[in-house]
């Protein structure tokens, strides 16, 4: 049964957020239930080792190798596993193609569904009320937020990820990196090309 | 029979306002803290990726409008530490025992974490529920939106696409079901769908005739249409 219990728990915490916190933490800690420094080391996961250079790897590989991005297309779980990204939050991964005539666009509008392993943990906007509302139902405006205007000719697929599955967007590699090497295209790959909100930067 | 998380397709909320793509992971120290904490107190074991998810969807309407998004996590974590008797309401209060407790050799340790966290939790499993829609096919998602074994229990059907006709885009497997599992129900896996919808069936007036919104739905969520 859900308890909807009008005398949460959560109120007998301090209610300043950091130090909402930091009381959890210490009573956690006393008990002997989490380790502060593994807590330091998820932090340093998420803040150095896993982000969005992996979901770039990905983009510039599927970019300069056709039989990889048919792969990937077709199942793209094993594909990133063999690269390395796999993990929480990116246990079943889908990768949606952009096209002249398609642009898709990723959003979780229950919550904060994010491919992790590919991403990292998904930016403050992607998270906000205002993101989850209005990416379904004005997709359009919402890119233009982000400077993005599509032609009235490409048709918006907006994907709400309201089940395990975790989305990354492959963008339409720009004009003009021609002979560009994997390390030079990354590079080029945008966090938010592949939540489907922006576009690859574009060579200097 | 509406929760405060079902927010996809309101009008109100006012602009994104985006930070630039090298802004920092966790714009505040507590950030990182706040999620690591859950992450920690989850693999302890005494709930799954459902019931964690609902106890965030059952803080009051007020809280959850009013808590930023780490606010809701470490919310919900309290909430669902006292729930599962992880702790009691003393503990919290700081007025509770220091006696070593029984998860403690269930702790998650610094040198385990890589591993942990690698190693991810998959939804999808075998299941005797055969598969009853072909890609392609017309499908009407249930109307009203809502968990049909606990009221007001947890689902993932917003609102915003109850009672809609789509069509099959992609099976996924089958996969746990939350409104089950969310709720100490067992797991009950059933084939997953990813399901397009035409913009113009989900809203009175959409952007582009041509624009298309994709959910992934349980079959038992979805009908003949």
């Amino acid at each position: 049964m859900p308890h909807d219990d009008h005398d949460h728990p959560h109120a007998l915490l301090p209610p300043e957020p950091a130090l909402r916190v930091k009381a959890l933490e210490t009573i956690l800690t006393r008990k002997g239930l989490i380790d502060p420094e593994a807590l330091d080391e998820i932090i340093d996961t998420y803040q150095s080792k896993i982000g969005p250079q992996n979901g770039a790897r990905v983009v510039a590989k599927a970019w300069l190798d056709p039989d990889f991005k048919r792969a990937l297309i077709e199942d793209a779980t094993p594909v990133v596993a063999d690269l390395g990204f796999y993990g929480r939050q990116g246990e079943h991964i889908v990768v949606v193609e952009n096209t002249p005539k398609q642009h898709n666009m990723v959003v979780c509008t229950l919550c904060s569904c994010y491919p992790w392993p590919l991403l990292g943990i998904p930016p403050g906007w992607y998270k906000s009320d205002a993101y989850r509302a209005r990416a379904v139902r004005e997709p359009r405006k919402v890119l233009a937020e982000f400077g993005v205007t599509l032609s009235a000719e490409t048709a918006v697929r907006v994907w709400d990820s309201t089940a395990e599955i975790r989305y990354l967007v492959l963008p339409l590699r720009p004009s003009g990196t021609e002979g560009l090497d994997e390390d030079a295209l990354a590079a080029l790959v945008t966090r938010d090309s592949m939540i489907g909100t922006g576009l690859p930067k574009v060579p200097a | 029979m509406t929760r405060v998380h079902d927010m996809g397709g309101r009008f109100g909320d006012g602009p994104i306002n985006p930070e630039p793509n090298d802004a920092p992971v966790f714009a505040e120290d507590w950030h990182g803290r706040a999620l690591a904490v859950t992450l920690a107190a989850g693999f302890l074991g005494q709930w799954n990726i459902d019931t964690s998810r609902h106890a965030r969807e059952r803080l009051s309407p007020k809280d959850y409008a009013r808590f930023s998004y780490y606010e809701k996590w470490i919310s919900g974590l309290a909430d669902l530490l006292v729930e599962k008797a992880v702790l009691t309401r003393e503990d919290l209060s700081e007025a509770g025992s220091n006696d070593p407790h029984p998860l403690a050799a269930r702790m998650l340790k610094a040198e385990a974490v890589a591993t942990a966290l690698a190693k991810g939790g998959p939804a999808d499993r075998p299941s005797d529920v055969p598969v009853a829609f072909e890609i392609g096919q017309q499908v009407r998602t249930a109307h009203p939106a809502a968990n049909r074994k606990v009221d007001g229990g947890h689902t993932r059907l917003p609102i915003y696409a109850s009672g809609a006709t789509g069509r099959i885009l992609r099976l996924h497997g089958t996969h746990v079901l939350p409104d089950s599992s969310a709720h100490g129900l067992g797991e009950a896996p059933e084939p997953l769908y990813a399901v397009v919808f035409s913009a113009s069936e989900l809203w009175a007036d959409p952007e582009n005739q041509r624009d298309e919104v994709v959910l992934d739905l349980w079959q038992s969520y979805l009908e003949p249409a």
